[in-house]
Formats: C-alpha cells, sequence, structure tokens
C-alpha cells in the first residue's frame, strides 16, 4: 500500500527544489532514493545535514482540479522529507 | 519534427545543422572578459590547469544522444540488461562503459498504455553526463513552464498525438536524480541488430518529446 | 513584479507561457569553458550546484530574460568563486581590465 504523504504549503523565500506548484498537494510515495545533502543549506555554502529523498506521484487531479488537462495523468517530483507530511 | 533531423543544406550553419555561435570574431563581450578573467584567475591561483580545462570539455563533448541510444537498444535485445537498467541506469550505463560521472539516472519505460516525459520545471537538469548538452527548447520558459499543466498539448507541438488509452507520466528532475525514457521498441524492428536499432533511437525519444524513428 | 504568494520567478512549472520555440544553436568556445568551469570547480569544492542555482535565482528574472544561458551561469560561478575566496574582486577588475585590452575580438582576448 502506496504511503500518502502531502507537501508543505510553507512559502519561504530563498533556494528550495519543492516546487510552488506541488505545494500543499497530496501523492503517494513511488520510491525512497536514498539521503542526500539539503541543497537549502548547501546553496549558502553551509555544512548540509542529510535528508532522505522521496519519488511522490501526483495526479493531475489532485494538482490543477478542474484545469487538469487529463485528470488521470500524473507527475512524479523528488521531494525532500523535511517537506513532507506523512498522512 | 524541427531538432533530430538536421538539414546540411543551409548556408552559415555547422555540420550539425545549427547555426554557428558567433564567437571569436565578433566582439568581445563583457561576460566573455569575464569568463576568460576567472579561467585566468583559477589557473594562476592553482585551483584549476588549463589542461583540466580542455578534457573536461573533450569529455562533455563526447557525450552525445547516441550514447543513450546504444544503451535503449542493448535494453530491448537483452532483457537481463533491461532488467537492470529499470533497477538502476547509473550502473547499467557504466556497465556499457559510459563515463557518466557522479550521476543518478533513472529510467522511466514507455509501454503500450504509459507515455513518459522528462522536464525540469525549477531550473534545466537534464541527464547530461549520458546524452551531452540538453537542447535549448529544454531550457526556455515555454517548455519548463507547460510541460508539467498541459503535457498532451506541449506533446502535439512536438508532432506528437498520444492516443487516448495512454496515460502521461510527467517527471519533474527537481533533486538528485536525472531521468531517461526507455521508449518502446517500434514495430517491424525484429531481427534488426543492436547497432541498427540504435539509430532508430533518437535524442527527444528518450526525452519522451518523441518516439523512436520507424524502420 | 509584484509577489504576493511568495513564489519566485525561476518556480515555473503550470504558469502561463507561449508556444514552444525550436530555436537552436552550437555551443561557442566560450560557453564549453564556462561549462567545463562550472564542472570543476564543483568537483573540487569550491561550490555546490545549489550554490550555482542560488546565484541564479537571486540574479532575478530579468536575467533570464536578457541574458544567454552561459552569461547567467559565468556570472552565478563568478560570484560563488568570489563568495569562495579564491578570487578577490579587486583581482577579477583588474583581470577584466587587462583582458580588454589584448583586442576587440574574443579570439584575440581569450589567451593572456
Amino acid at each position: 500500500m502506496a504511503e500518502r504523504v502531502r507537501v508543505r504549503s510553507m512559502m519561504p523565500p530563498g533556494h528550495v527544489r519543492a516546487p510552488a506548484y506541488l505545494r500543499g498537494k497530496t501523492g503517494e510515495i513511488e520510491r525512497e532514493l536514498g539521503r542526500f545533502a539539503n541543497p537549502e543549506q548547501l546553496a549558502y555554502g553551509l555544512e548540509a545535514e542529510k535528508q532522505p529523498l522521496y519519488r511522490v506521484r501526483f495526479t493531475m487531479a489532485e494538482i490543477w482540479g478542474e484545469a487538469a488537462e487529463r485528470p488521470t495523468d500524473t507527475i512524479d517530483a523528488e521531494i525532500y522529507g523535511h517537506w513532507l507530511e506523512r498522512l | 519534427m524541427p531538432h533530430d533531423h538536421p538539414s546540411h543544406s543551409h548556408e552559415g550553419m555547422s555540420p550539425s545543422g545549427h547555426p554557428y555561435r558567433e564567437d571569436n570574431d565578433a566582439a568581445l563581450t563583457y561576460w566573455q572578459r569575464m569568463e576568460i578573467a576567472v579561467r585566468e584567475l583559477l589557473i594562476e591561483k592553482g585551483l584549476v590547469s588549463s589542461e583540466e580545462i580542455a578534457r573536461q570539455i573533450d569529455a562533455m563533448d563526447a557525450r552525445s544522444p547516441a550514447n543513450g541510444a546504444a544503451v535503449v537498444a542493448r535494453a530491448w535485445t537483452d532483457p537481463d540488461f533491461k532488467e537492470r537498467l529499470l533497477q538502476d541506469a547509473s550502473a547499467a550505463s557504466r556497465e556499457m562503459g559510459f563515463d557518466i560521472g557522479p550521476l543518478h539516472l533513472i529510467a522511466v519505460e514507455n509501454t503500450d498504455t504509459t507515455h513518459n516525459l522528462i522536464v525540469c520545471t525549477l531550473c534545466s537538469c537534464y541527464p547530461r553526463n549520458l546524452l551531452g548538452l540538453p537542447p535549448d527548447w529544454y531550457k526556455t520558459r515555454a517548455y519548463r513552464s507547460r510541460a508539467v499543466i498541459e503535457p498532451r498539448a506541449v506533446l502535439r507541438e512536438f508532432g506528437l498525438e498520444l492516443p487516448d488509452d495512454v496515460q502521461v507520466r510527467v517527471h519533474d528532475s527537481t533533486a538528485d536524480m536525472r531521468y531517461i525514457v526507455l521508449p518502446a521498441r517500434p514495430a517491424g524492428t525484429e531481427g534488426m541488430s543492436e547497432e541498427q536499432l540504435a539509430a532508430l533511437v533518437t535524442r527527444d525519444s528518450m526525452i519522451g518529446t518523441g518516439l523512436p524513428r520507424r524502420p | 513584479m509584484s509577489n504576493t504568494d511568495g513564489r519566485r520567478w525561476h518556480d515555473m512549472g503550470g504558469k502561463e507561457a507561449g508556444p514552444l520555440s525550436f530555436d537552436q544553436h552550437d555551443f561557442a568556445l566560450w560557453e564549453k569553458r564556462v561549462d567545463a568551469l562550472m564542472v570543476l570547480c564543483g568537483q573540487k569544492g569550491l561550490f555546490s550546484v545549489d550554490g550555482l542555482r542560488r546565484a541564479l535565482e537571486d540574479m532575478g528574472e530579468d536575467a533570464f530574460e536578457t541574458m544567454s544561458y552561459y552569461e547567467r551561469w559565468i556570472a552565478a560561478t563568478n560570484q560563488n568563486l568570489l563568495e569562495a575566496g579564491a578570487y578577490t574582486v579587486q583581482e577579477l577588475g583588474e583581470k577584466m581590465e587587462e583582458v580588454a585590452g589584448r583586442g576587440p575580438t574574443y579570439g584575440e582576448a581569450q589567451d593572456g
């Protein structure tokens, strides 16, 4: 059973790799990718903590609602663990 | 399909069919001055050598869609290799002898019911260490913005109309992975050699904006 | 550009945009050199890819619209190298002056 997660909806300034169009959206973990250095620290030349990275699959319906070109098409994106809430 | 089929008939075009970038004979720009200055300062400080720069340029020039095409053709002809490719595309590429550096590559498979499309909405991440540098359109606002909200309309602009029963899976390269599409082997290619098959695999078919050529 | 939701300019997924353009150009030597410097300096730990992206993002949308791809990348590379202490602003300024004095074209100015 795929695990459901929601991308956090916060909008801080600075270097962030969670795209705005996915924030607040719910998807399923497609696979775990291992731990990778946090780009939000790397970007400023800082020692970076490793964060778990996941491929999360979203439906077009979840992301775009009524405006979806084809509701059942999907988008996969890599999201770091500190941007995900488990549901 | 404007990009995978270069024309050789235009004057002022390079062998690849594209206009030459204004270069050595044009007026020196501020940013070219910066490139020269940065490069020379790095060499003077012993941080980078001119040999390393030359080697890196050669290494990048040696990477091209032909490398990816060879990987795809191997996967079409060797089921065990295909399994390894879908499991770990970096290891499978290295197994074939390609120097892909630290690239973390994931291969996604097109089938009768699934079509995959690769984009990077945040910048222009691309499997450059296997396929070489990305085409210009991959880096444009239009492609980056639209591929995730209307992929089918984008594909139509590439001349690709997908059947209704095919699901589109878009892959946004937001972090440490890069992606390559394993296109479906075209019908009518039974008995073709791996080399003949590789010639059918276009760059766009490995990004998902095209299909392989038909034999 | 007014900004009411905190979304940054480079974060383009799903935004309105026009038709695709299939214009294509071959890379010039100076562009290949910029690419090589980015890769080599990253390998040597002088900066990270995210440091480059951060500098590009902070250059703003105007830079995206008015500068070419490798113009933006040499600017971002330079920003990161200054921050890493690889050389000083003064050294860069003097070197760029010296380069300009070598001749009016890239071909004449490219080697010191």
